[in-house]
């Protein structure tokens, strides 16, 4: 009587529970039916991007391929055990039996799984050899980790330029209402064109950095002291936007990549824009700025390149990242300003910034120190004297 | 001549009996395990919502290092060595660990290095916050002032584990009863036998790559800086080399207590205890060469990569065969879910998830998408926490009433299992999906579209932590207040020497070894489990 009325107790359990996984399986998957068709719920967020490149279709089947195996295996082996766990219970009565060898289906579970192994190396091995697979670019571009930002180099054309984060501060600290594309966007993007393979060629110019756009599915090392190398052909135009993935200090989440991938056209017409410009800045050289213009691009330009470091405030982040507000250096002799901002200080963060920023750009960021904060020096470094300053050298 | 402990703080100071030490290990390891935890609680508070809301990225960077460094060489590591001295010695037949005296100085240099090494987050600069794989040149040329200080603190863990490890083998190759001989050992002592050759061949490569990062610091030299002829790749080889094997440190010890628990509560022999005793051996010597794998992206030439990638896959088949045999221990015998079976059964389902992310992760082609996102993170995360945590939680409630010769709330057990293994996967499971989704790991701050998951991932280890606190309850209540038990036998089904002694156990045991020599498999006969060999004390 006693074991029938526990018998007829655990199948109502035994239904509860599965009318309750069957419930949760559905609220599932109505939420991510439902997150796909909106686009906009983060939770539709569940596997890897197939992705807009010929290697990131290769590389999302692979993915799937041995996901399904797992699956599969998965099923076979937590089959068996609730099986046991169920039929082979001790509050059932089960009888434990006492066998606890088999040279046989040893060798079967041994050998059986490496046939399967065999089976994912193919694929793998193939999509590993397209991988490698740098020959034949048709554009080299130099892509420079550093902290935190990216320098892009077009190689053979003239064209480089900084790609810093353009989400502010006080989206990050709360106090403005977050974008859309809060942390994934830009100043300058990388430009690529459609159906062309583009090799990437990546270094780092401090710490190791690493190059990810999921979208296309290639991530590489940015190593101080190597190239690497890894290549792209994107069948899709649009905006891919990506981050860097090996941890390189504060900044580590705040270095985004973001690519515009345009029509083959489209990207001669904007390449020959960035030449222009760049000849433009280099004009702009020789021109003399009043202290407020220069204040007031130097201020951009500084919470740009400097602001992460030194802070917006110019309190900086004692003792790693000095304060720039009454510091020695800002307000001594431009000479010594003028060094540290070319040169950087070898063997700490403070990067060298002569060859990354145009001259026009850092004698408005010099400018903007001594006389922001209450340094209020008077004084201005025109775009000229740093170039001077670096013929010198 | 005193039998019985010393009075006072004396007792832990200078003891040298395997029992205090192993005590002594495991609450040191469980205080480092609440640290490591309290670390993990403010990352995940700080992910709750995009934006930075509790720290700086600075700090959080720390965080992460911290939590890691703690957890793998605080509270994993030391916790096993706990399990190995209070054990090995009880399930061998022998009186004590071989080297008594160097086995209290392997403990006692453990609370300085990590008093230093803590002490760093109150320094100026801040403490480590490059990652607990600190990779140069971010560790180096890079690093704060502090850096120093974890230096010599990962030394002395070195030191430690080096001095534990040489005792362990010494204790099982040289004190075991007679009749004992290695292929009727428990296969908790296999895989601690093993375990420890690994950590002696790898803890001094850890020791090498700090050293080197000690002189490129501080005296010139310039082994990983390109500039001056160096190499940071170099780092992470060598890191590596000693981080692969390190997992499997981990790791086997863990499969040992499983493979002690499943027969138990299944009331079956463990199945192909010599094929468990390969593979666990096949696993350490894979894991010697393998360890670029971690490297995938770094550039190295595609014939290494594939070796690397081919040599990886091959875990898979002595690790399967582990798998297969805690199945088929269970298939057909008499189960019952006590505490510890929970939690092995829980330690097989989800470390067998860890391992088939685990084969995704060694298709090299596929780690490009996978590589440093929180992929990862959920991968090794459900080998190390499901994996070691959740076996060393079994291994606790399964040998505290034999060790304190009290009982544990068995509802209060099952608590918290139920709260951690939910905790765990509401923490974890996501995590797949994050990463999968791009968002990379070790980041302070994320992209809108992460912020679902990462709320629901917080929400999870708040719990686990939660947990934990059920833990240490549930233990202090048994040692405290816990229901008296003096069978020999805790579990009906359970079978080993350390069964055979009164519970608790005295403080000396099997001062005169029991006689063993008509043992014939690593089966204890009814028998033999009866004559309670090692109640024979002074």
């Amino acid at each position: 009587m006693n074991s029938l009325f526990l018998r007829t107790e655990k199948r109502v359990i035994l239904r509860k529970t599965l009318r309750l996984f069957s419930l949760t399986f559905l609220a599932l998957s109505g939420v991510y039916v439902q997150a796909q068709q909106e686009e906009v719920s983060s939770t539709a967020l569940l596997n890897m991007p197939i992705g807009v490149s010929t290697i990131s279709h290769e590389i999302y089947n692979l993915h799937m391929l041995i996901f399904w195996i797992c699956v599969v295996i998965g099923v076979g082996v937590f089959g068996a055990m609730l099986w046991a766990m169920y039929f082979h219970r001790k509050s059932i009565g089960h009888e434990a039996e006492n066998w606890h060898e088999h040279l046989g289906v040893e060798l079967v579970w041994t050998i059986v799984p490496i046939f399967i192994l065999v089976a994912m190396a193919w694929p793998a091995t193939k999509t590993l050899i397209d991988l490698y697979d740098t020959s034949d670019a048709e554009i080299d571009i130099r892509v420079t980790g550093m902290q935190w930002k990216w320098q892009y180099e077009y190689l053979g054309e003239g064209v480089q330029y900084l790609s810093e984060l353009s989400t502010s501060l006080d989206e990050i600290y709360n106090i403005e209402p977050k974008g859309e594309f809060y942390l994934q966007e830009v100043n300058n993007h990388l430009v690529i064109p459609v159906d062309t393979k583009v090799r990437f060629l990546l270094t780092g110019a401090d710490v190791i950095h690493s190059f990810w756009v999921p979208d296309f599915a290639i991530k590489k090392d940015a190593i101080p002291g190597y190239i690497t190398e890894t290549w792209v052909e994107v069948t899709q135009t649009g905006v891919y936007r990506g981050e860097c993935t090996e941890l390189c200090g504060q900044g580590h989440a705040f270095m985004p990549v973001v690519v515009n991938v345009v029509e083959k056209d489209e990207y001669q017409f904007w390449l020959a824009e960035k030449k222009q410009e760049a000849l433009d800045i280099a004009a702009l050289t020789q021109v003399t700025f009043t202290m407020e213009e220069l204040v007031e691009r130097g201020e951009e330009a500084y919470l740009r390149s400097c602001a992460a470091c030194h802070q917006a405030n110019g309190q900086g982040i004692p003792p790693a990242f000095p304060a720039l507000a009454g510091s020695a250096i800002v307000t001594g002799p431009v000479e010594a300003h003028l060094e540290i901002g070319v040169n950087g200080v070898a063997g700490t963060v403070m990067q060298a910034f002569g060859p990354l920023l145009s001259e026009l750009d850092l004698a408005a960021i010099l400018t903007y120190q001594r006389n922001a904060w209450g340094n209020d020096m008077g004084d201005v470094v025109q775009p000229i004297d740093v170039y001077n300053y670096i013929q010198a050298q | 001549m005193a039998h019985g402990p010393a009075k006072g703080i004396t007792r832990w100071l200078f003891t040298t009996n395997h029992k205090d030490i192993g005590t002594l290990y495991l609450w040191f390891s469980f205080a480092m395990f609440i640290l490591g935890g309290f670390f993990a609680m403010v990352i995940r508070a700080e992910l709750f919502e995009p934006g930075m809301q509790l720290v700086r990225p600075e700090f959080f960077n720390q965080m992460t290092t911290m939590h890691g460094l703690v957890m793998v060489f605080g509270a994993i590591m030391p916790s096993f060595v706990g399990l190995a001295n209070w054990m090995i010695p009880l399930m061998i037949g022998a009186p004590d660990m071989a080297l008594p005296r160097m086995n209290n100085l392997s403990f006692w240099i453990l609370p300085p290095a990590f008093l230093m090494l803590a002490s760093t987050l109150f320094m100026e600069g801040g403490g480590p916050n490059f990652g607990w794989t600190f990779y140069a040149p971010l560790s180096t040329t890079y690093a704060p002032d502090s850096v120093n200080f974890f230096i010599f603190a990962i030394h002395i863990m070195g030191a430690s584990s080096i001095m534990g490890s040489i005792n362990i083998v010494a204790t099982v190759l040289n004190m075991r009863a007679p009749g004992m001989t290695m292929m009727k050992m428990p296969l908790f002592v296999w895989t601690w036998l093993i375990t420890a050759f690994l950590l002696i061949a790898v803890m001094p490569v850890l020791a090498g790559a700090v050293t080197m990062m000690l002189m490129d610091i501080n005296f010139g030299t310039a082994f990983f800086d390109a500039a001056g002829g160096g190499d940071p790749v170099l780092f992470q080889h060598i890191f590596w080399f000693f981080g692969h094997p390190e997992v499997y440190i981990i790791i086997l010890p863990a499969f040992g207590v499983i493979s002690e628990i499943i027969p138990t509560f299944s009331r079956k022999p463990l199945f192909g205890y010599a094929s468990m005793v390969y593979a666990t051996s096949a696993i350490a010597f894979l894991s010697f060469i393998v360890w670029a794998h971690h490297m995938f992206l770094v550039g190295i030439p595609i014939s290494g990569q594939l070796y690397f990638m081919y040599a990886t896959m091959l875990i898979a088949v002595p690790t399967g065969v582990k798998v297969f045999n805690w199945v088929s221990t269970m298939f057909r015998g008499s189960i019952s879910y006590e505490t510890p079976m929970l939690f092995a059964i829980a330690f097989i389902v989800l470390f067998t998830l860890g391992g088939f992310t685990g084969l995704m992760l060694s298709i090299a082609p596929s780690d490009v998408q996978y590589h440093d996102t929180y992929f990862v993170v959920a991968h090794f995360h459900y080998v190390m926490v499901a994996g070691a945590v959740f076996s060393m939680s079994a291994a606790v409630y399964y040998w505290l009433p034999k060790w304190s010769g009290r009982m544990y709330s068995e509802a209060m057990g099952k608590l918290h299992f139920w709260v951690s293994f939910i905790g765990f996967n509401i923490t974890f499971f996501p995590q797949h999906f994050l990463g999968l989704a791009g968002m990379p790991r070790r980041y302070a701050d994320y992209a809108l579209q992460f912020a679902d998951w990462n709320m629901v991932s917080s929400i999870g280890a708040f719990i686990y932590g939660a947990s934990q606190i059920l833990f240490l309850y549930n233990v202090v209540a048994t040692i405290v207040a816990g229901k008296k038990v003096s069978e020999p036998k805790t579990w009906d089904g359970a079978n080993g020497l350390e069964w055979t002694l009164p519970t608790p156990p005295p403080y000396h045991t099997f001062t005169t070894p029991p006689d063993l020599r008509d043992l014939h498999d690593h089966q204890l006969t009814d028998d033999q489990m009866e004559e309670h060999p090692g109640s024979a004390t002074h």
